[in-house]
């Protein structure tokens, strides 16, 4: 692991991970996807993405059981699926974000959950944003994958 | 301590909500008519409407204004005054045509359009403000001036600046209405 600065001025470790992130809507279905997995070939993608969604989706009743528990939205890892870790933050709005990722760093996560949690907010302020309807915007899409870049690769 | 509370002009609306309900209202025209070209006329028509009834709020609380000779003088008090009073920003008054007879107005932080991102299929043919074009004219219609009053730039829109061009028709006489002589 290669340690880098960031602008902020805190380092943070530069991990090379796989990681699936979604935005999963009150109807259990997924309104934003972004995924990153080093594995080649496209049917190998396909997989990787339909078991990440059935990952993401059997974690549903578990974040659903450790939302009520604690106060904050930020729910740390409530599931473990073979190597990998579910992390999960739930919004005011009930909306959940999850993260499937194989390298541990809750700060990280954490902070990459704020984020986007600040930009979903920006988000659902447009008027023209259905809520609970898959995110088009590509500006949002644009910073979220810059944030991906940021805390969880 | 609590007193502050109740100091609260009951007249002040935060500005979030005054966006988040004009972004609904234009919201629900599109669904409701669906072409954004007709949207935009609806826009002006209800700015229109705001606009003759505005003109005489802002004249009675602004008894420094008199009545104007120039565009120029229009112009001035329209931005310095008008816009500062009822959106709380000053546009800035750019593009004077050669005869003096035309104008554009620069916004640069719009109040109406904080949060908004236009829907890819209305991207090109809405003019999301369009409401203040029918407010200007409407307004300016009541003090006999006819202007005509169009978007020319949006930012929401991918363009440089939010621009508004005002174009001097003519000075409206006083007439009899029709069908008295």
């Amino acid at each position: 692991a290669v340690v880098s600065t960031q602008s902020t001025g805190r380092s943070l470790t530069n991990m090379s991970g796989n990681y699936y992130f979604v935005i999963v809507g009150h109807h259990d279905n997924p309104i934003y996807e972004q995924e990153h997995c080093s594995r080649d070939g496209q049917s190998k993608k396909d997989d990787y993405r339909d078991l990440c969604q059935f990952v993401a989706h059997a974690s549903l009743d578990m974040i659903g059981e450790h939302m009520w528990t604690t106060n904050s939205m930020y729910l740390k890892i409530v599931d473990k699926f073979n190597d990998w870790n579910v992390s999960a933050f739930v919004t005011a709005g009930k909306q959940r974000l999850i993260i499937l990722h194989d390298i541990k760093n809750e700060d990280s996560i954490r902070q990459f959950f704020q984020e986007v949690y600040e930009l979903y907010i920006r988000t659902a302020m447009n008027p023209f944003y259905e809520p609970n309807t898959p995110i088009q915007s590509q500006a949002f899409h644009q910073k979220v994958k810059v944030l991906c870049r940021r805390y969880l690769i | 301590m609590s007193r502050s509370r109740s100091a609260v002009d009951p007249k002040r609306v935060s500005s979030e909500l005054f966006s988040l309900t004009y972004g609904c209202m234009v919201a629900q025209l599109l669904k409701d008519f669906e072409n954004p070209e007709e949207v935009n006329k609806q826009l002006d028509t209800m700015g229109y409407n705001i606009g003759v009834r505005l003109i005489d709020d802002f004249l009675a609380h602004t008894p420094s204004v008199t009545r104007c000779t120039t565009l120029e003088e229009v112009a001035e008090i329209l931005c310095k005054q008008g816009f500062k009073m009822f959106l709380g920003i000053v546009p800035e008054v750019r593009n004077w045509s050669a005869s003096k007879d035309k104008f554009s107005l620069v916004i640069s932080e719009n109040p109406l359009a904080e949060y908004v991102e236009l829907p890819p299929h209305c991207q090109d043919t809405l003019w999301y403000s369009n409401i203040i074009c029918g407010v200007i004219r409407g307004a300016l219609e009541m003090v006999q001036m006819d202007v005509k009053c169009t978007f020319v730039g949006d930012t929401l829109r991918g363009n440089d600046s939010t621009e508004i061009e005002i174009k001097f028709v003519k000075i409206l006489e006083d007439s009899l209405p029709a069908g008295e002589d």
